[in-house]
């Protein structure tokens, strides 16, 4: 026969509520247990989510604004950070209670454990109503207000062109100095920056001083003050105005200024302006460089600037020696493109440019003969000494008729246009500045350097097309080669 | 009858009274509170004494006895044993044991007829147990703790034991003790039976803490319905006229 023990179930009585249950360590049942100690106690049971409408973004305190879905990980994430008292009990479980989207209500169903007495731990399943409340964001109220901005620098170069600015612009892309503009607008003879803090326009400001011989000015306008925590709150402006002279501009300089730079000759023109303006005297090479500081001293403006240049031939080139960098110092003779079935009129030129032209190329310059400049340091200078014709840099006329897309384009800033749209001309003008600004890019790889060129999308078409019509073409025509191009990296966003 | 009580806001006055057929030792307190629950309850029956032993309060612990004597430990000083020599009743033995494990309250658990001792203990300690309580002795363990003093409270009517007490080590128990036993908890929840309640044949006083559901098991199974200091002779007589009829 064989010994089956009887194991009886010891049981002893709860000592709150007498039912007979097996021992724990708290010697009570878990009804009782449960009556006793609520494990939420400490967690909220309802709590506040902020909800910005207008960028469908929640607030994490204290002020990160997070893009989250219904129902998703972050958001999640987010309600249990929310909640105080978790930390001190272990989460064991927690999810998403469906609830309608429009009732602005999520719904989280929480499980926690907890040791309540010594080695008893309890368990327990709850829910966590979370009201969804709208609060607009930092960002969205900076926009939605429009004129938060607390500094602005205005930008400005009083010349009948926009050249330096598109150009400016790509340096800006370049640098990223745009980074922390809250809104970038256009306006006459200008840009205006804006920004929400002043050291950022400082910053821009310095950016300029870098990059551009300009003249600042700050001024401010007072919005408000306390007088008792003695604070006040200020609205600065920088004024930026960039000297109002271009490359390849024809300038006569006052007579003390050309003395002051080593006597150069006074009709010279601007071959580069970088942080200072740079200038050469065509007939001797003589270069030299005119400081900010110097200009704005003694301001003048230029003489002649490219919209008046005049197309001519080259008919003989003869260099005469001197050289300096790329420039060779010739003797050249040209006649002028509109003269040509009409007259024999030649002109001899001596010109920085004698090793660019050969005899048969076609070259821009300025014609001081048919020219009349209203400008009271020119009249003093001798007529007879002056030369006829003043090159300035060679032409492509053949290759530009042909009116070509490029496999290259440049980014733009998003700039915010006046309110009163441009009139017909005033937008014709600035196509062809435009159209000008990528000329010089293409002829010009000192310039080019300084800006970012990225990959036409029609890039391939256009190479092909170049291949085919190569035979015709001029040889020395500036290309920009692809090795210069950028990828571009497009997103498929709607505000793109 | 079942009291609360409290030992200056603790609730283990086990651990600062012991109390017996013929006798109770309370300790002496800040103030006379505790002292005056037994006071009421016992004053006309048997003495309450104000006793320390060896310095300390917690004479509950440290000693052990019931209606025939009461063993304390060697650290009691002469004094003290002066002292409760007077005030005890002359029929009540009392001795000083040369004890290693000295907290012979922890260790002894006893009615009038049987005590229960920790394992560890002396021969000759058992011997005096035995000599002096006029018991049978018995080393056991309760729910596997060897303190039986402490996690068990018999009288002459029944017995509580610890909450983890198996049935099959109730059943032994009960029959070395001849008295029922139950498994319970005193002081809500607390399985320090020992120190939560201290309980003679017709009284017992349990921690303040002790929930209306552990009093009424501690008033069924020592059966203080009704009891009365008389009841036990009463009963003897019934016995002693059964058997000599």
């Amino acid at each position: 026969m064989q010994y089956n023990p009887v194991v009886v179930e010891q049981l002893i009585l709860c000592c709150e509520c007498g039912t007979a249950i097996t021992p724990n360590p708290s010697n009570k049942c878990i009804n009782c247990i449960r009556n006793e100690v609520d494990i939420t106690e400490g967690i909220p049971k309802q709590a506040t989510l902020h909800y910005c409408r207008n960028c469908e973004r929640y607030l994490q305190p204290p002020n990160i604004w997070v893009l989250a879905g219904l129902e998703s990980r972050e958001l999640l994430a987010l309600c249990l950070k929310k909640l105080k008292g978790l930390n001190k009990v272990r989460l064991i479980d927690a999810g998403f209670i469906w609830t309608e989207p429009h009732s602005r209500r999520i719904k989280v169903k929480l499980t926690i454990q907890k040791e309540v007495f010594v080695s008893t731990i309890l368990q327990q399943i709850f829910e966590v109503e979370f009201v969804v409340n709208y609060q607009q964001c930092g960002d969205c109220a900076r926009i939605m207000a429009k004129n938060t901005w607390q500094s602005m620098v205005q930008v400005r170069q009083k010349v009948n062109h926009k050249r330096t600015f598109l150009f400016l612009e790509q340096i800006i892309l370049k640098h990223n100095a745009h980074k922390e503009t809250i809104n970038i607008k256009e306006v006459k003879d200008g840009l205006d920056f804006f920004y929400s803090n002043r050291s950022h326009a400082v910053k821009m400001v310095e950016f300029l001083n870098a990059v551009a011989p300009v003249r600042t000015k700050t001024s401010e306008q007072l919005i408000s003050t306390d007088i008792h925590s003695n604070t006040s709150n200020y609205k600065f402006t920088y004024s930026v105005e960039i000297v109002p002279i271009c490359r390849d501009d024809l300038i006569c300089l006052p007579l003390k200024v050309a003395r002051s730079l080593g006597n150069i000759s006074p009709l010279v023109i601007c071959y580069r302006v970088g942080n200072s303006i740079h200038v050469m005297d065509p007939n001797t090479l003589a270069v030299s460089e005119i400081t900010t500081s110097t200009y704005w001293r003694n301001p003048f403006t230029s003489l002649s600037t490219i919209k008046n240049l005049v197309e001519y031939y080259v008919l003989d080139v003869e260099p005469l020696g001197p050289k300096r960098g790329k420039y060779v110092l010739a003797d050249i003779q040209v006649a002028r493109s509109s003269d040509f079935g009409k007259n024999d009129t030649t002109f001899f030129a001596r010109s920085h440019l004698g090793a660019i032209l050969n005899p048969g190329d076609t070259a821009l310059g300025y014609d001081l003969t048919s020219s009349n400049f209203n400008d009271y340091t020119f009249d003093t200078l001798n007529r007879n000494s002056l030369p006829d014709v003043i090159l300035i840099k060679k032409s492509y006329p053949q290759r530009r008729r042909k009116n070509k897309s490029r496999k290259w384009k440049l980014k733009s800033l998003s700039k915010e246009k006046e309110e009163m749209t441009p009139r017909k001309q005033d937008a014709d003008k600035m196509e062809e500045d435009y159209e000008l600004f990528l000329q010089d890019l293409e002829e010009d790889s000192e310039l080019r350097q300084n800006i970012n060129l990225y990959k036409s999308s029609n890039a391939m078409d256009v190479d092909t097309a170049a291949e085919e019509s190569a035979a015709e073409e001029e040889e020395s025509f500036p290309e920009v080669g692809i090795e210069e191009l950028l990828e571009d990296l497009t997103l498929n966003d709607k505000d793109e | 009858m079942a009291v609360r009580a409290q030992f200056e806001n603790s609730n283990e006055l086990g651990v600062f009274s012991r109390l017996t057929n013929s006798y109770c030792l309370v300790a002496i307190g800040g103030s006379e509170n505790f002292y005056s629950v037994f006071e009421s309850e016992l004053g006309d029956v048997i003495p309450v004494v104000h006793a320390s032993i060896a310095g300390t309060r917690i004479v509950g612990r440290l000693s052990a006895g019931n209606r025939k004597g009461l063993l304390v430990p060697s650290t009691t000083t002469d004094q003290e044993l002066q002292h409760l020599r007077n005030s005890l009743p002359d029929s009540v033995k009392i001795q000083r044991i040369e004890e290693r494990l000295s907290a012979l309250g922890n260790v002894i658990a006893c009615n009038d007829y049987v005590a229960l001792v920790h394992p560890d203990i002396d021969r000759e300690t058992q011997e005096i147990i035995r000599d002096v309580l006029e018991v049978e002795v018995f080393t056991q363990t309760i729910a596997g703790n060897v303190l039986v003093g402490s996690y068990c409270a018999i009288s002459n009517q029944g017995g509580l034991v610890h909450p983890r007490t198996t049935v099959q080590d109730q059943d032994e128990l009960s029959s070395l003790l001849q008295i029922p036993l139950v498994a319970g908890t005193i002081n809500r929840g607390s399985d320090v039976i020992g120190a939560g309640i201290v309980v003679n044949d017709w009284t017992a006083f349990a921690g303040l803490d002790s929930t209306s559901t552990e009093l009424s098991v501690v008033e069924s199974i020592f059966k203080l319905h009704d009891a009365q200091p008389t009841a036990i002779v009463k009963q003897m007589r019934d016995s002693l006229v059964d058997t000599y009829s």
